[in-house]
């Protein structure tokens, strides 16, 4: 079972450098959000700040009630036994072999036997696809490998929410479709609240249920996927259609002149238009369906109202007809 | 460049620095440094203990540092057996040749030499291992498993090194000694008797005890200080070397200075034998 994560007005800098402030956004229970952004925006920051490595200056981060940005350490450490986190390498223990890395958490705060432990392990290792690769070491195996391996060790405690930074870097795109297929099924076998921290476009648009971005040191929209991929807001239309013109700039932001001479000069998009809103990925047949698509559907339909209207007209339109009238 | 008018500044302007306070960023080190050190104490007395962990450090800081110490020894102790050897002829006090050879060794020699290999060879170890764990986000990936590194990774390698400190430290003074008796016998033409019968002449037991307590104490600044600059290394792979670099320096200032208040201590709590 999902938890709930309740970010309220978080804000962080390093020294005289403001990363982001004001961050406000609710992670809902169970649902899959992405959280996207240019390079160099905070992503990963934001991703630290969630699991306590980092203190944010100023706002809460609350999960069973507890706020995480005040809490004692001793309660901070036993908070973290609730979260799954897949680091961008995967940042597995080099010194021990795949089999120790992923039985390590078992080991650490469970008192499981070791057969028991080696189930599970083994269980966790078939998921990601790497079973019977247990005696390597992570030197000695490829990128994709190492991550799926990281998935593997943040899988095994059963966690309630699974942080995810960057799925997609440093891997082909038909690993990073079977990573993208990989956390939905997840999703709908444990019911964990994931966030995904990505730039890849692939990713945002195909596996959330919400959608969020990080630009200019805020927040710019946190919301049901089809409220960003609809949106007209200019650096989010960019972002998704992965064009230079915008207000994203080679160096983190363009001011206004160098846009409106951009503007003036008539820049040619250089790739097609990606609008619209794509299907979302769904689980693997066979498996249970996702318990969330139901609460997020009663969700949605709640704050339909205060939605813009590109969004809300998606979102009716792809609802069926048992949805509008069966209850 | 057409440049639109009424447009308001994007870039938010940072406000304007603070002055530091000079030296605070040493004062905040030294603090932090302190801070791990009260924490790998605390650490030390939670359950569980981390046995394997204890085990393998201490086999390894004993096997990197086990040669060297015994080889430094045998000349460290032949050279203070020449010097004062050669001393007390000038002075007619032959007979206590052995008496100072040894106060010497044990006192001060043992425990800086051991200490100066703990560092040297076992902290420079550690602390380029905690570095590189660091910079691959092994120690945030521990923590966020909820395991705290300190008590999991830190204090074994520190009661390693204090532990090695201590065995180490017999086994220089116990080289030393031999080193010393070899060169003033043999070399110097002393009497091996009076060599040996003079030992107790001015030493005492708890000459014995500052050496291990200096010992202890050293490894344990040894392995705080490692695992210090091994968490907090700089950028990349440079950031390593350099705290490794660093590691070993803070140790041997510390080290000296820690050496030469314990020896003050010492001499002002503990009177001379037959005193």
């Amino acid at each position: 079972m999902g938890v709930e994560v309740a970010v309220e007005g978080l804000g962080k800098s390093f020294g005289r450098q403001r990363i982001w402030q004001d961050v406000t956004l609710t992670l809902p229970v169970g649902e899959i959000s992405v959280l996207l952004g240019p390079s160099g925006t905070g992503k990963s920051v934001f991703l630290k700040c969630l699991v306590g490595l980092l203190k944010p200056n100023s706002g809460s981060i609350t999960i069973n009630g507890t706020d995480l940005v005040r809490c004692s350490e001793h309660k901070l450490y036993d908070i973290r036994k609730l979260f799954g986190v897949l680091f961008q390498d995967g940042a597995l223990f080099g010194s021990m072999n795949l089999y120790d890395n992923v039985a390590f958490p078992l080991r650490e705060h469970t008192r499981k036997s070791e057969t028991e432990i080696r189930r599970i392990v083994t269980e966790k290792m078939d998921m990601v696809g790497l079973a019977g690769e247990g005696t390597k070491l992570p030197g000695e195996i490829s990128g994709g490998m190492r991550k799926r391996a990281g998935l593997a060790r943040a899988l095994v405690l059963d966690p309630g929410i699974i942080l995810v930074d960057e799925p997609d870097s440093g891997l082909d795109p038909v690993r990073t479709a079977y990573i993208s297929q990989l956390l939905v099924d997840l999703n709908a076998q444990i019911d964990a609240t994931i966030l995904i921290v990505t730039h890849n476009i692939n990713v945002a648009r195909t596996v959330p249920d919400n959608i969020g971005m990080l630009f200019r040191r805020e927040l710019v929209m946190f919301g049901p996927r089809e409220v960003l991929l609809t949106s007209e807001e200019p650096a989010v239309k960019q972002f998704i259609n992965g064009s230079r013109i915008g207000p994203i700039g080679m160096s983190e932001e363009k001011d206004e002149a160098t846009m409106a001479a951009e503007l003036a000069a008539g820049f040619d998009l250089g790739a097609d238009e990606i609008t619209g809103v794509p299907p979302q990925l769904e689980p693997t047949p066979g498996l249970p369906e996702r318990q969330a698509v139901r609460r997020r559907k009663d969700r949605v339909m709640r704050i339909l109202h205060t939605l813009p209207p590109a969004a809300r007209t998606t979102i009716l339109s792809s609802l069926d007809p048992t949805d509008r009238f069966g209850r | 460049m057409s440049q639109p008018p009424n447009q308001p500044p994007t870039r938010v302007l940072p406000p304007p620095a603070r002055k530091p306070f000079p030296g605070m960023a040493a004062l905040r080190e030294t603090g932090r440094l302190y801070a791990l050190a009260l924490e790998v104490v605390r650490c030390t007395f939670k359950r569980p203990f981390q046995f394997r962990e204890f085990i393998g450090q201490f086999w390894f800081i004993a096997s990197v540092s086990l040669l060297p110490a015994a080889l430094v020894a045998i000349p460290f102790g032949a050279v203070i057996a020449l010097h004062l050897g050669s001393l007390t002829t000038q002075i007619g006090a032959q007979s206590f040749t052995g008496a100072a050879s040894v106060l010497a060794i044990i006192q001060q020699a043992s425990p800086v030499v051991t200490a100066l290999l703990i560092a040297g060879a076992g902290g420079s170890a550690m602390c380029a291992d905690l570095g590189s764990r660091t910079i691959r986000e092994e120690i945030d990936a521990m923590e966020v498993l909820g395991v705290n590194p300190v008590q999991r990774l830190v204090v074994p390698r520190v009661l390693a090194a204090m532990g090695v400190a201590a065995f180490l430290n017999g086994l220089v003074s116990v080289v030393g000694v031999l080193g010393g008796y070899f060169f003033n016998v043999i070399m110097q033409g002393g009497t091996p008797g009076a060599y040996l019968a003079s030992f107790s002449a001015l030493a005492q037991l708890p000459d014995l005890w500052i050496s291990e307590i200096k010992a202890v104490i050293f490894g344990f600044v040894a392995g705080v200080v490692a695992a210090y600059r091994g968490l907090n290394p700089g950028r990349g792979p440079k950031g390593v070397g350099d705290a490794v670099n660093q590691s070993v320096v803070i140790t041997f200032l510390l080290l000296f200075l820690l050496n030469l208040i314990l020896t003050t201590l010492y001499l002002q709590v503990v009177p001379p034998k037959g005193a």
